[in-house]
C-alpha cells in the first residue's frame, strides 16, 4: 500500500514543477492571446474560427505548411540516418569535426541563413542555373539544412549505446548485414528516429526566417501567416486561430508518433559499443555523408566568404571592427562581450531546460497500469511539446499581454530570455531523454529495488548508466537552441547587454556600408563557437564512461 | 481574479527555478529614498542608438536614469504598444511612424504631451488632427528608388527617371523591392505608388511591375545585399528600393557612383509619445523634449541614418555630397492609412504573388 502510493506520488510531485513553470510562462500568455482573438464582448465569438478556416488564403497556407514540412522531415531522415551511422558507428577520423559541422546551421540566425541560400541561388549566385530562387524548392533544401543535425545526433546517440552483441549475434548465425540492419538495429533505432522526426517536423512547420526570405511573397506558412497577421494586420482573431490549429496539429503527431512506436523500445543493457572498422559495403553511406558535408558546408561558406569581402578586396575587416565597441553607432557592445552574454542566458537555459526537462522525462515515462494513467501521461507529454509547435509570435506578444501583473510583471526583466530560450528547449531535452529512459530494463529497476534500495539509490545505479550519453546529448542541444533561439525572444526588450542573435539582427538590417559584412562575420563567430562547443561536449563523452 | 490567485500560486514554484541564475541582474533600484521615481523607461525598436555621452547629458540635465527597452521593428513596436495599452512596459516610446500613428493613437495608449519647445522646422511633420497632441515628431526619413548609375554608364543605357518608367521593357528585370507585407521600407514604398497612382491606379501599377519582372524579397537588407548590382553582393539588378541616404554607402573617389530618384520617394516620420500609466509621466516628458534639443537631434544622423526635424542641425559630410532631400515627396494621410492598410496590403499581395 505504502510503496503504491509512493509510486504515484513521487511522479505526480515531480510533474508539478514544470508544469507550473510551462502554465505561467507558455499556457498563460498563449491562451491569453488566443483570449484577445477570440473572446469578444465578453462571449467567445466561435464563428471567427470557421470564417478564418475557411479563407481560400488559409487553405493554402495550411496545405503548403502540411506538405512542405512532411516532405523535407522525410528528405531529412533519409539522409541524416545513413550519417548518423557513419559519424557514430564508424571508426573514422575526423568525425567529431564533421558532426561539429552538421551543428552549425542549427545555431545560425535564420535571416542570415536565407541570405546565404540567396547568394547562392540568384541569378547570379553559383546555383542560379536551377532557377530555384524565390522557389520552394529553395525553402525545402534550406529546412533540411537547418534540421540535419537533429536526426544525426539523436539517432546516433542512440546507435552509440546500442548493445553490439545482439547484432554480432545474428551476423555470427550467418545473417547478411541487410538483415541484420532490418530485423535486428532498426527496430532498435525506431524510438529515436520517429522522435528526431517529430520534433523535425515541427520545427520546420514552426520555422518562419528562413521561409520568409526564400518564399518571396508567394509562399507562407502558417507561422509565417501568423507573424504577417500579428504583426501588420493586427487580425489577433485569424492569429488565434492558427495558433489553436498549431497546437493541435501537435498533439495529433504525437498520437501518430506514439502509434509508430507502440512503446516497444528494446531494452538497451548499458553497453558501449565499439566502432566499427570501415568495410566495403559502408561505401554508399560515406558517399552520402560526403555529399551531405558539401551540401551543408556550401552556404557556410559563402557566409565566410561574404564575412571576408571588405570593399573590393578582402580582409578581416568586418571581424576587426567587431572587436572594437562604436566601430559603427550601432555596435555598442564588443563581439566578445555580446557572445559572454549569448553564452550566460544560455548557461542559464541550458540548466533549467535540463532540469525541467529530466523532471518531465522522468514522468512521462513512468508506465501505469491503468488505462487512465496511461492517457493521463500521454496529455502531459503533448502538453510539453507544446512549445515547439507553437508560433514564437504568439508567445512573445503573449508575454506582454498575460505576464504584466505584479508578482509576474517580468516583461522587461531579463530573465525572461532564458526562459523563453528554456521553452523551446525543453521538448527536445524531453524528446532525447525520455526514449533513453524508457530503453531502462524495468527489471533491472525492481531487482534493484527488491534489494532495498531507495528510489534515488534505483535511479542511480540503474538508469544513470545507460543516461549519461543522452545526458549529454541533450545538453549539447539545448544549449545549441538557446544560443540561436530568436523567436519568442525577439519580442522581449533587449536587455542592456545584447546577445550576439540581437547584435546579428541589429546590423543586418540597417543600411550603411559595413553592416552587412558585420553582422555575417557574427553569425560566422557565432556557429563557429556552438560547433566547438558541440564538439567539447562530445568529448566529454568520451571520458565520463565511469564516473 | 482567478488569473491573479493562479499566478501568485505558481510564483513559489517559479522562485525556486529561478534560483540558479546567472544572468540575474535585477532592476536597477527605480525610486530614491524620497519616493521619487529616477528611471524613464524608453520603449523602442531595434534601430534606436543614443551614443553614451548623450545619454550621460540626459541625466546630467534632468536627474533621470533612461533605461532602453528595445525589441523587435516599427511595427512590431508600435502593436506592442497597443497591445499593452493601460499597462505599458515603460514611460515614453519612440518609434511610431507615420504608416501606424494613427492606429496606436486610436487604440487610446497614449497620454496627451505637448513638448516644450519644438524646433521651428518640426511643424511641418506635426500630424494631423488629435494625433498631433499625443506624438511628437522626432526624425525623419525617405524611402526612394535608388539606380546603380556606374552600371547604366558601362552599359551605355539610360537611367530611368520615374515611376512609369520601372514598367517599361527597357528596365525589365533590373528592379528589386522589399516587400510591403515583411518589411517597413517595403510598406513605404507601396504608400508611395498609392500617393501617385490613387486609390484606383495602384494596383494596375504593381500588376504592370509584376509583368516586368519586379523581384520582391523579403527584407531590405538581402534586396541589397543579394540582388542589388552596387549592394556588395555581385547582384544583377540595377534598380532597389532604398533610402536617399543609401548612395552615401556607395562613395568611390569621393563620388556616389548611385543616386536616389527623388520623386520616387515616400516619407516616413518618427514620432515619440507619452505611454499612457506610465509611471514616471514627468521623467517621459522630460526625454521628449530632451530628444527634440539639439544634442540629441545633431546625433541623430550619424547613429540612426535619420534626418532629425531640426533643419538647423549641421549634417555628415558624406550626406552633403550624396543625399538629396526630396522637396516634394509622395504622401499619404495617416488616418487614411490607418483604415485602409489591412485592405491595400491584402491587395498588393494579391497584385504581386498571383
Amino acid at each position: 500500500m505504502r510503496t503504491r502510493l509512493g509510486r504515484s506520488l513521487v511522479p505526480a510531485l515531480a510533474a508539478l514543477i514544470p508544469l507550473a513553470f510551462l502554465a505561467v510562462f507558455f499556457l498563460l500568455p498563449v491562451s491569453a492571446m488566443v483570449a484577445r482573438g477570440l473572446h469578444l464582448d465578453g462571449q467567445w465569438s466561435l464563428d471567427a474560427v470557421r470564417d478564418v478556416l475557411t479563407r481560400p488564403r488559409t487553405r493554402r497556407v495550411v496545405w503548403f505548411t502540411v506538405w512542405i514540412s512532411s516532405l523535407a522531415t522525410l528528405i531529412t531522415v533519409l539522409l541524416g540516418v545513413p550519417i548518423a551511422y557513419v559519424t557514430y558507428r564508424l571508426k573514422l577520423p575526423l568525425t567529431g569535426l564533421v558532426r561539429g559541422l552538421l551543428v552549425m546551421p542549427f545555431v545560425l540566425p535564420t535571416v542570415v541563413v536565407g541570405i546565404a541560400f540567396r547568394s547562392l541561388l540568384s541569378t547570379s549566385g553559383p546555383l542560379g542555373f536551377l532557377g530555384w530562387d524565390g522557389s520552394w524548392q529553395a525553402i525545402l533544401a534550406a529546412l533540411v539544412f537547418f534540421n540535419i543535425a537533429v536526426v544525426v545526433r539523436t539517432v546516433g546517440g542512440r546507435w552509440q549505446s546500442l548493445d553490439p552483441r545482439q547484432a554480432e549475434a545474428a551476423a555470427s548465425l550467418g545473417a547478411s548485414p541487410w538483415t541484420v540492419l532490418r530485423t535486428v538495429t532498426l527496430p532498435a533505432l525506431r524510438p529515436a528516429v520517429v522522435s528526431a522526426a517529430m520534433v523535425v517536423f515541427l520545427f520546420c512547420a514552426g520555422s518562419f526566417g528562413v521561409v520568409l526570405t526564400l518564399g518571396g511573397v508567394r509562399y507562407s506558412t502558417v507561422e509565417t501567416e501568423i507573424y504577417l497577421l500579428t504583426t501588420n494586420f493586427l487580425d489577433l482573431r485569424a492569429a488565434a486561430v492558427l495558433s489553436l490549429l498549431q497546437a493541435l496539429v501537435v498533439i495529433a503527431l504525437l498520437l501518430l508518433t506514439e502509434r509508430i512506436t507502440d512503446r516497444g523500445e528494446t531494452r538497451l543493457r548499458s553497453g558501449t559499443s565499439v566502432q566499427q572498422r570501415v568495410r566495403r559495403s559502408d561505401l554508399p553511406h560515406l558517399l552520402l555523408t560526403g555529399a551531405a558535408l558539401i551540401f551543408v558546408l556550401a552556404p557556410l561558406v559563402t557566409l565566410v566568404a561574404r564575412s571576408l569581402q571588405v570593399g573590393d578586396g578582402w580582409g578581416l575587416g568586418h571581424y576587426r571592427k567587431l572587436t572594437q565597441v562604436g566601430s559603427v553607432p550601432l555596435l555598442q557592445v564588443s563581439v566578445f562581450d555580446a557572445l559572454l552574454t549569448s553564452l550566460r542566458v544560455a548557461v542559464d537555459a541550458t540548466l533549467l531546460a535540463m532540469l525541467l526537462g529530466l523532471l518531465v522525462s522522468f514522468v512521462i515515462t513512468r508506465r501505469p497500469t491503468s488505462a487512465g494513467g496511461r492517457r493521463l501521461l500521454s496529455a502531459l507529454d503533448a502538453t510539453f511539446m507544446l512549445p515547439l509547435g507553437i508560433s514564437a509570435v504568439t508567445v512573445g506578444f503573449g508575454f506582454l499581454i498575460a505576464l504584466d501583473e505584479p508578482p509576474l510583471d517580468l516583461r522587461s526583466s531579463p530573465l525572461l530570455v532564458p526562459i523563453a530560450q528554456a521553452l523551446v528547449a525543453l521538448p527536445l531535452v524531453v524528446r532525447v531523454m525520455a526514449p533513453a529512459l524508457r530503453s531502462v530494463d524495468p527489471r533491472e529497476r525492481e531487482a534493484t529495488a527488491a534489494l532495498g534500495a531507495s528510489p534515488m539509490r534505483v535511479f542511480w545505479d540503474v538508469d544513470r548508466r545507460v543516461l549519461t550519453k543522452p545526458l549529454l546529448a541533450a545538453t549539447g542541444f539545448a544549449f545549441a537552441v538557446s544560443l540561436g533561439e530568436f523567436g519568442a525572444t525577439s519580442f522581449l526588450a533587449r536587455p542592456e547587454n545584447p546577445t550576439l542573435p540581437v547584435v546579428i539582427y541589429q546590423l543586418i538590417g540597417r543600411p550603411g556600408a559595413d553592416h552587412f559584412g558585420m553582422a555575417l562575420a557574427a553569425s560566422v563567430i557565432l556557429a563557429g563557437v556552438t560547433a566547438t562547443i558541440m564538439v567539447a561536449v562530445e568529448r566529454l563523452r568520451g571520458r565520463t564512461g565511469s564516473w | 481574479m482567478f488569473r491573479r490567485t493562479f499566478t501568485t500560486a505558481c510564483c513559489g514554484t517559479l522562485a525556486l527555478a529561478i534560483a540558479g541564475c546567472s544572468t540575474t541582474g535585477d532592476d536597477k533600484p527605480a525610486a530614491t529614498s524620497s519616493g521619487k521615481v529616477t528611471t524613464v523607461k524608453l520603449v523602442t525598436h531595434e534601430s534606436f542608438v543614443i551614443p553614451k555621452d548623450v545619454q550621460a547629458e540626459f541625466t546630467k540635465t534632468t536627474g533621470y536614469q533612461l533605461q532602453v527597452l528595445a525589441s523587435g521593428d516599427a511595427g512590431k513596436l508600435a502593436n506592442s504598444v497597443v497591445l499593452a495599452k493601460g499597462n505599458p512596459t515603460g514611460d515614453v516610446v519612440f518609434g511610431i511612424d507615420n504608416t501606424f500613428a494613427s492606429r496606436v493613437v486610436g487604440s487610446g495608449a497614449l497620454a496627451a504631451n505637448e513638448p516644450k519647445a519644438l524646433p521651428k522646422s518640426a511643424s511641418k511633420y506635426a500630424l494631423p488632427g488629435e494625433a498631433a497632441h499625443s506624438l511628437a515628431p522626432i526624425d525623419f526619413g525617405d524611402v526612394c528608388v535608388n539606380v546603380d548609375d556606374a552600371w547604366f554608364a558601362a552599359k551605355k543605357k539610360a537611367k530611368p527617371q520615374s515611376l512609369d518608367d520601372l514598367t517599361k521593357p527597357e528596365y525589365k528585370d533590373l528592379f528589386v523591392t522589399p516587400g510591403a507585407a515583411t518589411s517597413s521600407p517595403g510598406m513605404a514604398f507601396l504608400l508611395a505608388t498609392v500617393a501617385k497612382y490613387g486609390d484606383d491606379g495602384w494596383q494596375d501599377y504593381w500588376k504592370k511591375l509584376k509583368a516586368n519582372g519586379v523581384k520582391v524579397t523579403s527584407g531590405w537588407s538581402d534586396a541589397w545585399g543579394v540582388d542589388y548590382t552596387a549592394g556588395g553582393g555581385k547582384g544583377t539588378r540595377p534598380i532597389v528600393l532604398s533610402y536617399n541616404t543609401s548612395p552615401a554607402d556607395t562613395i568611390k573617389d569621393g563620388k556616389p557612383t548611385t543616386s536616389a530618384m527623388t520623386d520616387s520617394c515616400f516619407r516616413q516620420v518618427e514620432y515619440a509619445g507619452v505611454l499612457k500609466g506610465a509611471k514616471n509621466e514627468p521623467g517621459a516628458k522630460a526625454f521628449i523634449d530632451f530628444m527634440l534639443g539639439k544634442k540629441f537631434q545633431a546625433s541623430m544622423p550619424k547613429n540612426m541614418y535619420v534626418f532629425p526635424v531640426d533643419d538647423q542641425v549641421k549634417l555628415p559630410d558624406a550626406w552633403q555630397t550624396a543625399v538629396k532631400v526630396p522637396d516634394k515627396p509622395l504622401q499619404v494621410d495617416p488616418t487614411k492609412i490607418t483604415k485602409n492598410r489591412d485592405d491595400w496590403l491584402r491587395r498588393w499581395q494579391d497584385a504581386v504573388s498571383g
